[in-house]
């Protein structure tokens, strides 16, 4: 008997991975390869949208060819990708006529401070459940527009074609300049500050708003759904769902109804909570999302915490600091000392994103004396992405009007035990991670095996989740109030400190 | 110009390095005596010189018979040891999908200053086997992970030397001569077992982790009840041996063994 399988291409910002499950939900085989990262100027962060539709054509037949399975064994494929990373292309070359710039990227604070002079933000959050930042990919077109006024034309005439990471891997997947797909997902499109959360539909007053033409945009479909059936570089491979890739996450841990909730910390974390069938404005500085779609029925929506910097904080302490060769030896690093000698870090890169929103806050270290060493240092990295999930965790609670009794966590970070008791220590609460850390890629394949009838419902995924390891706070209260007050203080000195040099 | 800049031979350095090439060579730790014929030098030259490489690491003396012998660490020249953080990020994938395939309690050590450490384990919801947080340190005589890095770690294996071995169980190996031939056996097949040699009705199956040069560096494995690990006969079941010994191949594609990057 022919066994099946599903694949994932999960593409993310700092690497390309494609990963074949079986029907337990268990990973056959993995294959990837990292992309480089270009930083043009401070604050500003570019891919290369060809080099990495190369890498997937790679990865693909590699992950196959590892499983040691026949591509006619793999029922289906779920797309999941980095979020509000924007590239337009040409229909006719296929080219990218910009590098990608990448969702960390701010060059569009002042297109976004010159738009808030003139619209009513609230209207803006109404229509699509973010706040105006630069961190959604409406702005981004927009500058490039500015840029280069010559791509309007060909933009309108449908020449010259947008898409987040999922609709450009789409388009070429599908063939692209022999008709390629151009579409896009529920999930991804609510991350472009273009569409409206209650029609999951291009926004006519928000495409208004950043001179936009609806003829480059793509077709916006639900998350599980008929994307279209691969050209390159396997032919025949249904693509059965696209999905961002916190979206994903969510999917991943199987947390499909209302109040479940997961933080997954990879290059950024983020905190997502399913709030079911309704959209819930936050009132404490989390955005609105769509969590998933399944065609036919209603969409799914979530609260969302977002966090720009928690694995890219480590990376930037690899490649900057220099005292690191790899990441994970950070906890070699930090478990040299036992607390953070009184330094604290706020990586502030792209500005602050949940709960505060603050674009112009910049990075900072305090608490340096001749005592600091580098195992305080890597303490207070670590302690940083601890710190900035127990704000959007608190952010949650307060929106919930509940306290969460454990957290739910997965992604690369999760194999830093330190940095897991860290969490629960300031936290408060037991932290779990399931027997499966890379839940993005997981999430994506439930989604397209779902699609296509590979798993009959959800319930038989819910059964697969396993908990592989739970962290128990150890710290007592006062501490651990402490610690958060310190945090906070330095916190607000990134905002002064901005604020004082824009 | 080339030959005004060549320095003069410094003669230690060369009577080091002769010391070195002979200690090498013989299976059995030397006594100062004998190296000292060997390199033409006086006993107290030599006692100097062997002091030095001592303070150095590249040779070490038999604490019982005062003789000398090349170091572990001489070996690893130029390997720089795997930090075990690294390695418990790149095996987490696969020690995962281990422990959810098999089932049972999975887990990665390697040896390190004169002990097995464990770098990641973990206990799927149904595991026979009881979570090890805090157990007892991992026998190299009577393990399965053990077993895999005193085959392959000359450091590991000189800790078990001129020391009696612990019968934890009635089957533990406590013969060297027959845990010799077992080794041999772990080297020829790729994978160890224990049964019921650390605990009563516990089992355990190991494969090794080779780092990108294709030297041991780790060992991964399932552990628990004797009936879940082995058939009738008391031999590892061969599915779980197959998922074992895939587990230690793919961590070690991840640290780039047989990969180039």
């Amino acid at each position: 008997m022919t066994e099946y399988f599903v694949a994932a291409l999960d593409q993310g910002t700092t690497s390309s991975r494609c990963m074949v499950f079986d029907r337990h939900g268990r990973m056959v085989s993995i294959a990837q390869r990292v992309h480089q990262q270009y930083f043009p100027g401070p604050g500003q962060v570019e891919h290369d949208a060809e080099q990495i539709w190369r890498m997937v054509c790679t990865i693909m037949p590699e992950a196959i060819a590892d499983a040691g399975i026949d591509a006619r064994q793999v029922v289906a494929l779920g797309l999941t990708n980095q979020r509000e990373t924007t590239v337009i292309w040409d229909r006719h070359t296929g080219r990218p006529v910009h590098r990608a710039i990448v969702w960390q990227d701010v060059r569009t604070a002042d297109i976004v401070k010159t738009i808030a002079r003139d619209i009513d933000a609230v209207d803006v959050t109404a229509r699509t459940g973010l706040p105006l930042s630069t961190y959604f990919s409406g702005p981004r077109l927009r500058w490039l527009f500015e840029q280069n006024p010559s791509l309007r034309r060909p933009a309108e005439r449908g020449d010259i074609l947008f898409g987040t990471m999922d609709s450009w891997l789409l388009w070429n997947l599908t063939g692209g300049v022999d008709g390629g797909v151009h579409a896009t997902d529920v999930t991804n499109a609510s991350r472009t500050l273009l569409m409206n959360l209650e029609t999951l539909d291009w926004d006519d007053k928000m495409l208004a708003i950043f001179d936009i033409p609806r003829s480059m945009l793509p077709q916006i479909r639900p998350t599980l759904g008929n994307f279209g059936t691969t050209q390159e570089p396997i032919e025949g491979i249904a693509v059965a769902a696209v999905i961002g890739d916190q979206q994903a996450a969510l999917f991943g841990q199987t947390a499909f109804d209302a109040g479940a909730a997961k933080c997954t910390l990879g290059t950024g974390s983020f905190l997502l909570y399913n709030t079911g069938a309704e959209v819930v404005q936050s009132r404490h500085g989390l955005i609105s999302t769509v969590a998933y779609a399944i065609d036919g029925e209603a969409p799914v929506y979530a609260l969302e915490g977002s966090i720009a910097v928690a694995g890219a904080l480590v990376d930037w302490c690899r490649t900057t600091l220099g005292f690191i060769d790899t990441s994970p030896e950070i906890e070699t690093v930090a478990n040299t000392v036992t607390d953070n000698g009184g330094c604290y870090i706020v990586p502030a890169f792209s500005g602050l994103l949940a709960p505060y929103w603050d674009n112009a806050a910049q990075g900072l270290v305090v608490g340096l004396t001749g005592y600091t060493s580098r195992g305080h240092l890597a303490r207070a990295i670590l302690e940083a992405v601890a710190f900035q999930v127990c704000d959007v965790v608190e952010a949650m609670n307060s929106d919930a009007g509940l306290s969460a009794r454990s957290l739910a966590v997965d992604g690369g970070m999760t194999s830093n035990n330190l940095l897991m008791q860290t969490v629960a220590n300031l936290l408060g609460v037991p932290v779990v991670r399931p027997m499966m850390t890379e839940t993005v890629a997981l999430g994506a394949a439930y989604a397209a095996g779902l699609s296509a009838a590979y798993w009959p419902d959800m319930a038989v995924l819910r059964r697969n989740w396993q908990r592989a390891a739970e962290w128990l706070p150890a710290i007592d209260d006062s501490r651990r109030t402490l610690e958060l007050a310190h945090w906070h203080d330095a916190v607000r000195l990134t905002s002064e400190w901005g604020r004082a040099r824009r | 110009m080339y030959a005004e800049l060549m320095p003069v031979a410094v003669q230690s350095v060369e009577r080091a390095a002769t010391i070195l090439r002979l200690l090498a060579a013989e299976p059995e730790p030397v006594a100062l005596s004998r190296i000292a014929d060997a390199v033409g030098l006086a006993k107290g030259t030599t006692h100097g010189l062997l002091q030095t490489l001592l303070a150095v690491g590249f040779v070490e003396q038999d604490p019982n018979s005062a003789r000398y012998r090349i170091a572990p660490a001489v070996f690893r020249l130029g390997a720089a040891r795997i930090d075990l953080n690294l390695l418990r990020s790149r095996a987490i994938n696969w020690t995962d999908a281990l422990a959810a395939r098999s089932g049972e309690t999975t887990q990665v050590a390697a040896f390190r200053d004169g002990r097995v450490v464990t770098v990641h384990h973990l206990v799927p919801p149904n595991a026979s086997g009881k979570a090890l947080d805090g157990g007892p340190e991992t026998p190299l005589h009577a393990s399965a992970l053990g077993k895999i890095l005193l085959a392959h770690d000359v450091g590991a294996y000189r800790t078990i030397e001129g020391i009696t071995l612990d019968p934890l169980t009635f089957h533990t190996i406590t013969d060297k001569v027959r845990l010799d031939r077992e080794l041999a056996r772990v080297r020829d097949e790729g994978w160890a077992a224990e049964v019921e040699e650390h605990e009563p009705e516990m089992a355990a199956i190991a494969a090794p982790i080779r780092d990108h040069c294709g030297s041991v560096v780790a060992a991964v494995g399932v552990a628990g009840h004797r009936d879940r690990i082995c058939d009738t006969r008391g031999r590892p079941r061969q599915a779980l041996l197959t998922l074992v010994v895939r587990a230690g191949r793919s961590i070690s594609r991840e640290l780039g063994h047989g990969r180039r990057q």
